[in-house]
């Protein structure tokens, strides 16, 4: 059984190239081009994963996954961009995305992130990988950390060193000499710290980010 | 001083000013018990009226703000040129009646006072340019509106000026009787005043905020102008060229690539200012020139900045060369470039998914990787080492101490 999947996104031309990369590789129920049709869409189509525009007109991929999330909170999101802006991309993780692939990214490679969300599993781009591991740098006071979820661990750290540099996660499993199932529950672990974390760090750090930009 | 500003009026919770309140919140008791205090010592004399003023004058504001005395003595320049002209005003007087230049007694208030006023009003107009430069540097890229809208506390202290100097009139006037015949004619002008600014003010606030609206206007039109001068010169350009080389798939996907690179540096408001150059973006560049040379995609992620120094440029050197290496071996794959900058160090990686080589089999005499990145690195105090087998791609990895 191939993983179901919606699209959404407000360019034609985007819906309509990954559309057609992703035919025959998994089970497309439709796309959706603002915030109102995907929500509908999304709650009678009942896809394994959504695919999610980060930036669209009134609220972006955000208000897609928080309406959605109301009334079908276990509904799977993956995020599609071009915009490498950090502080939306965390935004829309944080909103509870479980992953992010930008839209340079090949239709099989994409097929294959979809498979593995629809798993349950998390999808780090080198980009997001990045990004996180910008959000969680720099120390904070110590009666401020919560270290179960304000702090990477040094594996977190490595897996995702490696995810940045572009391995893949069973080169990474090879590397480290761990299984590809442990890479996975690293990711994993790491995505719900940035979902969770309350580390004012990711908000200030969303802030400087715009400003130095 | 510094005692003062950790004793703070309370205004949230104040029945007057918070000066109670502030008291009571620094003493630690209730509130009410300070305001007895403060009106049983009212009735001795008026004391705790004053205590209460003093108090109003010296506490600073519960916000962070500071105490009205400190308010004024941080204009302490412009009340000390008023000071300085009302004295220099008295001192002329004096000097006069010296002379036996005198006209009567009655010139000196009125002298004095519009003396300040001229005063105020002189420092305003000279001193005009001064509160534009410690403006935030977002107004201040409009020049325009700056000129067009004076702060309000210069207008306010214009206005008290300009009081000061009519007052200072109205007073000789009246000191020498000449206002009684003028009586009428006064009330007449004022009734007249008041009718024609009743008459005349909503005019006046409308053309004030049509200027306000063709403003805006003329801002967002500049700004539309620009980013069309923009797409123009770029993307515009970019997409006519993509249309004449239809034929050729790579060059297109090279054009693009580097069309959106720019638009991208552009949207982020990251124009590359000479002089300004930090080792994410220098990695940038670097990776856009090996792209644009090769027509290989080179994914650039960088966690963390620095400016760019001799060691780092270094390092930027032989990354590059790890680049240009990477797309001439491995030209089908996409090359991926980390950096990592943090306090102690910057590590760097390029990784292509190439062929690999055996790095046994490389000749002596080739020296790319073995002078022009491990050398490099060597020589500034890094090290450089390659990782790579064939059929598993090759990865550089250069690190330099900071």
């Amino acid at each position: 059984m191939s993983a179901s999947v919606v699209i959404v996104d407000d360019h034609h031309l985007f819906r309509a190239g990954v559309r057609a990369e992703l035919d025959g590789l998994v089970d497309v129920r439709g796309d959706a081009a603002t915030v109102e049709d995907a929500v509908r869409l999304v709650l009678d189509a009942e896809p394994d994963v959504v695919l999610l525009d980060v930036q669209m007109p009134g609220g972006g991929g955000v208000e897609v996954i928080r309406q959605v999330a109301l009334r079908r909170p276990a509904q799977r999101f993956l995020a599609l961009s071009v915009s490498d802006a950090p502080e939306d991309v965390i935004a829309v993780i944080r909103a509870g995305a479980r992953g992010y692939v930008t839209k340079t990214i090949s239709g099989a490679e994409l097929a294959d992130a979809v498979r593995r969300i629809a798993d349950g599993d998390a999808v780090f781009s080198p980009r997001l990988a990045g990004f996180v591991l910008d959000a969680f740098a720099g120390g904070l006071p110590a009666q401020e950390v919560d270290p179960q979820l304000d702090q990477l661990s040094p594996r977190e750290r490595e897996v995702l060193r490696h995810i940045a540099r572009g391995y893949l996660y069973k080169e990474i499993a090879q590397r480290l000499s761990i299984s590809t199932k442990t890479v996975e529950a690293h990711v994993s672990a790491v995505l719900r710290k940035l979902q969770l974390s309350n580390r004012h760090e990711l908000s200030r750090w969303a802030v400087e980010r715009r400003l130095v930009d | 001083m510094a005692r003062m500003k950790e004793l703070r009026r309370d205004p949230e919770r104040g029945v007057l000013a918070g000066v109670a309140a502030g008291l009571a919140g620094r003493a630690g008791i209730d509130p009410l018990i300070v305001r007895v205090g403060f009106i049983a010592a009212s009735f001795a004399g008026g004391f705790g009226f004053a205590l209460y003023l003093l108090g109003w004058a010296l506490m600073p504001g519960g916000d962070g703000g500071r105490a009205p005395v400190e308010r004024i003595a941080g204009k302490r320049e412009t009340w000390l040129v008023v000071a300085g002209m009302m004295l220099l005003a008295l001192a002329a007087l004096l000097l006069l009646r010296e002379w036996g230049i005198w006209f009567s007694d009655a010139i000196v208030w009125p002298v004095i006072l519009a003396a300040a006023g001229g005063a105020l009003i002189w420092r305003q107009s000279t001193a005009s340019d001064e509160p534009a430069a410690d403006r935030p540097a977002s107004t201040r890229a409009t020049p325009r509106t700056a000129a067009v809208s004076l702060p309000r506390d210069v207008m306010g202290r214009a206005f008290v000026g300009a009081a000061l100097v009519v007052g200072g009139a109205l007073v000789f006037l009246w000191l020498n009787d000449a206002l009684r015949p003028a009586r009428d004619v006064l009330l007449a002008v004022v009734v007249v005043v008041v009718a024609l600014t009743l008459i005349l003010a909503p005019w006046w606030l409308r053309l004030v905020r049509g200027l306000t609206a063709e403003r805006t206007e003329r801002i967002r039109s500049q700004e539309r102008a620009e980013v069309a001068a923009h797409l123009h010169d770029s993307v515009l350009q970019t997409l006519a060229l993509m249309q004449k080389r239809v034929d050729d798939p790579r060059e297109v996907a090279a054009l693009a690539r580097r069309q959106e690179r720019e638009l991208r540096a552009w949207l982020n408001g990251r124009r590359a200012v000479a002089g300004d150059e930090t080792v994410a973006l220098a990695l940038e560049a670097a990776a856009a020139e090996v792209e644009e040379a090769h027509g290989v995609p080179v994914e650039v992620v960088a966690v963390g900045d620095a400016p760019l120094d001799e060691r780092a440029l270094a390092l930027v050197a032989a990354a590059r060369e790890a680049l240009v290496n990477a797309a001439k071996f491995a030209p089908e794959s996409p090359v991926a470039l980390y950096a990592e900058v943090d306090p102690e160090r910057i590590e760097v990686f390029v990784r292509d998914r190439g062929p690999g080589f055996d790095p046994a089999a490389v000749p002596d005499d080739r020296r790319g990787v073995r002078e022009s990145i491990v050398g490099r690195m060597e020589r500034h105090g890094g090290r450089a080492v390659v990782h790579t087998a064939p059929g598993a791609g090759t990865e550089v990895e250069l690190v330099m101490k900071r």
